[in-house]
């Protein structure tokens, strides 16, 4: 891909972020921009450009680092590179109009390593984020890669293996939280049958909306997946493995299958790799866009070829899984923990994080949020110091309202919990959970029984439709909030919604209807009160629930102040605002669609929502 | 339909009833929807009963039985996008385009759908036309980003 070669040894090396976030933003144009700019100032052999996985500071893409120094350049536009190249590369003066000022004091930060965002956090996982080309093998191998490997291969028995992972205290990266290595002594010990292999799966099935970590660390490190899942199969005896990627993720998919070959090509997959006398190798599996695939066992079936249904466990798939074999599996996460462990020890490893949370994770952190992006913070790290440290709080000097965490299994935590430490346990009995780490950070502006019934529309549509409490219960409870915040809802339906709920989570087949109540029962614990606005004032405290908004126009602030600017009348969507230049406006309520377009274009504060 | 391009599809899985996943997405891919043609020829090829690949092309959200229109216009819906007003957004593209989500304008310019989450949340509220994405969008920026693809 690259024309430059690494082999050279050059003064500096530009990481430039091809994540999906920065790709989207144009950060291709971005490098190429780089390339042409540095080879017309004759650089080409002393500067490097490299394209690295995702950095995690999404926000502030098109983003780049500058080695040595960890310079850090945002927001960065193709208009932008040949002054930087001149200044920076050529003159040696690093260029601070584009560096990173936080919000509250425009003070251009320009080290990586000092921006608050990145000051927090503690990366296992996404250890090489930014630092390396995840399509060149070479460059994971010169960060220690494949030496977690080498050892469990080389030095251990496949029990010294089990044992280290258990030892480590790691658990389920993927929402369950079941500890890994108690899984992979069950699958261990399980046997085969007519005289089958044992599998090994990565569920990279990452469906809840609002979270990218897998995406991310599938783009930005695919070997440390591939590392851990071969010392994996060591320590169960495995001899099969498949990474189930979801076909929404092209990117992973190429860097995946590019990873792969390289690490056959060089011994490190497939018959007796590095002459240890171990064989393994791994098989890619495109998901088709059912979130449902997510459970272990829909995705097994789905990867035979059936249709991505559940089915009642036990047998658990440790026992019978994949093609009724012992299979493994484990999320990409709990994967790219692996070599570390390995390396580094269980001890190491278990000296980070809580009494029953060990290690790291890793966070999609969005919403309303001034710094969206992909954070690995330890845990037992508040809620607060996610939110304000590196979140760097609420944009546009909103209230924070709550955060989301587990996707719509999960729930709502409210302000008042903000100093709740991030473990499974603590997000358990707040009424959450850890899920796969995607954060959403709610203000004043969202509404909570809007969020409630954005979940349920998602789990009800979702809904694979085999069990009767999911499928029938979830449309029930959506008819519900629907109706509530159509203003149309009454007293008793919060009643029947929680007894609608208690009975969903007692009786649904598999984790997706289980849990597909508890983004309601949090929002109600919490947020009774803008349930009950809803359905006594007929408001919606948020001016979210669009039925239930008035518009209006102050007619002083429009002529005073806006001049009449006439923006309204030109932007709204159904010609229910008459007025002209210079003079009042007025909405035609009857007319209004109320999209809200006129409240967004004023500039002076004369449209009023109630 | 091109044949040939279908026969190329079946023959890199060799009739592997497991792979019929794989192949659907592959037919989904090389003609954008699945064709009853290429339906009624797999489920002969790989001796699988109709029914079941019925089942799976209508199960799965990648596959769809109806052709997409020149430029497939993506609404992410999911958390981030949602709560950043990501409704609004779909729902400025259907009076633009005068279709529902889920249709194709009569002239076949554009189709309109729903996506949960394209993982760059950072963007939100994003859209992708095609493979190309915009983000940070609102009502009134709507007009211009259609205008690229107009003739």
């Amino acid at each position: 891909m690259e024309e430059q070669t690494s082999e050279k040894t050059y003064r500096i090396h530009l990481m430039v972020c091809a994540g999906t976030g920065c790709v989207s933003n144009n950060s291709f144009a971005v490098k190429d921009a780089l390339k042409e700019e540095i080879k017309k100032q004759g650089l080409e052999n002393e500067v490097l450009v490299v394209t690295t996985g995702c950095n995690g500071f999404c926000e502030r893409g098109p983003l780049l680092v500058v080695e040595p120094g960890k310079i850090f350049y945002q927001q960065l536009t193709i208009k932008d590179i040949p002054h930087l190249v001149e200044e920076h590369f050529l003159k040696g003066r690093p260029v601070e109009k584009l560096m990173y000022s936080p919000p509250e004091d425009k003070t251009p930060i320009p080290v990586l390593n000092d921006i608050a965002f990145f000051k927090g956090q503690v990366l296992i996982a996404l250890r090489n984020r930014g630092l390396i080309d995840p399509e060149k093998i070479d460059e994971y191998i010169a960060r220690d890669g494949y030496t977690g490997m080498a050892k469990a291969l080389t030095e251990m028995t496949a029990e010294e293996v089990l044992e280290e992972v258990k030892q480590s205290g790691l658990r389920g990266r993927g929402g369950g939280g079941f500890p890994t290595g108690l899984k992979w002594e069950f699958v261990r010990r399980a046997s085969t049958n007519n005289g089958g292999i044992k599998y090994i799966v990565c569920n990279g099935d990452e469906g809840d909306p609002g979270a990218f970590m897998d995406r991310s660390l599938l783009e930005a490190d695919p070997h440390s997946v591939i590392e851990g899942m071969v010392i994996g199969a060591k320590a169960i005896g495995a001899q099969q493995g498949i990474v189930y990627v979801r076909n929404e993720y092209p990117l992973a998919l190429k860097r995946l299958n590019i990873a792969l070959d390289a690490a056959r090509e060089y011994g490190l997959l497939g018959e007796n790799i590095l002459d240890s006398g171990f064989d393994f190798d791994i098989k890619v599996t495109r998901g088709a866009g059912a979130f449902v695939c997510g459970e272990e066992t829909a995705l097994l079936a789905s990867i035979e070829g059936r249709l991505g249904e559940p089915r009642p466990r036990p047998p658990f798939p440790a026992e019978k899984g994949l093609w009724g074999q012992p299979t493994c599996v484990n999320n990409v996460e709990t994967w790219a923990n692996i070599p570390v462990i390995i390396n580094r020890g269980a001890d190491w490893y278990h000296s980070i994080g809580t009494e029953t949370s060990k290690g790291t994770k890793v966070f999609s952190l969005v919403g309303k949020i001034n710094n969206t992006g992909l954070v690995e913070v330890p845990m037992g790290i508040s809620l607060k110091e996610i939110v304000y440290d590196i979140g760097g709080g609420i944009p546009g000097g909103k209230e924070f309202k709550a955060v989301q965490t587990g996707g719509p299994s999960g729930g709502c935590i409210p302000k008042e919990k903000i100093d709740l430490p991030i473990d499974y346990e603590s997000l358990s009995e707040a009424g959450s959970m850890m899920g796969s780490g995607g954060m959403v950070v709610m203000d004043e502006e969202t509404c909570m029984v809007d969020v409630a019934r954005y979940f349920l529309s998602f789990t009800q549509d979702e809904s694979c439709g085999k069990c009767t409490p999911c499928r029938e219960g979830t449309k029930e409870m959506l008819n519900i909030l629907t109706k509530i915040t159509e203003g149309k809802g009454t007293e008793e339906d919060l009643t029947l919604l929680l007894e609608l709920a208690q009975s969903i989570k007692d009786s649904a087949l598999c984790g997706l209807g289980n849990t597909a109540p508890n983004p309601v029962l949090t929002t109600l614990k919490y947020f009774r009160e803008e349930y009950e606005a809803h359905i006594k004032d007929k408001k919606c405290p948020a001016h979210v629930c669009r039925e239930l908004n008035t518009y209006t126009i102050d007619e002083v602030a429009c002529v005073n102040v806006g001049k009449g600017c006439d923006m309204c009348r030109r932007n709204c969507a159904s010609d229910a605002i008459v007025g002209e230049k210079g003079k009042a406006h007025t909405v035609i309520q009857d007319k209004c669609i109320k999209c809200g377009v006129c409240y967004d274009v004023c500039r002076f504060g004369a449209v009023k929502v109630d | 339909m091109n044949e040939e391009r279908l026969t190329e599809i079946l023959g890199k899985y060799e009739a592997d009833q497991s792979a019929i996943i794989a192949v659907l997405q592959d037919i989904q891919a090389e003609f954008g929807y699945l064709p009853k043609d290429a339906i009624l020829t797999v489920s002969k090829e790989m001796n699988i009963p109709l029914s079941r690949v019925l089942s799976l092309a209508t199960f799965f959200n990648a596959f769809s039985m109806e052709p997409k229109g020149r430029h497939p216009i993506n609404v992410c819906v999911g958390t981030a996008c949602h709560v950043r007003g990501a409704q609004l957004i779909l729902e400025k593209l259907e009076r633009e385009l005068s279709i529902s989500s889920g249709d194709t304008t009569q002239d076949g310019d554009f189709s309109l759908d729903e996506v949960r989450c394209v993982g760059c949340c950072g963007l939100a509220p994003v859209i992708m036309v095609g493979d190309e994405f915009h983000g940070k969008l609102t009502q009134t920026k709507i007009p211009g980003v259609l205008k690229k693809y107009q003739k």
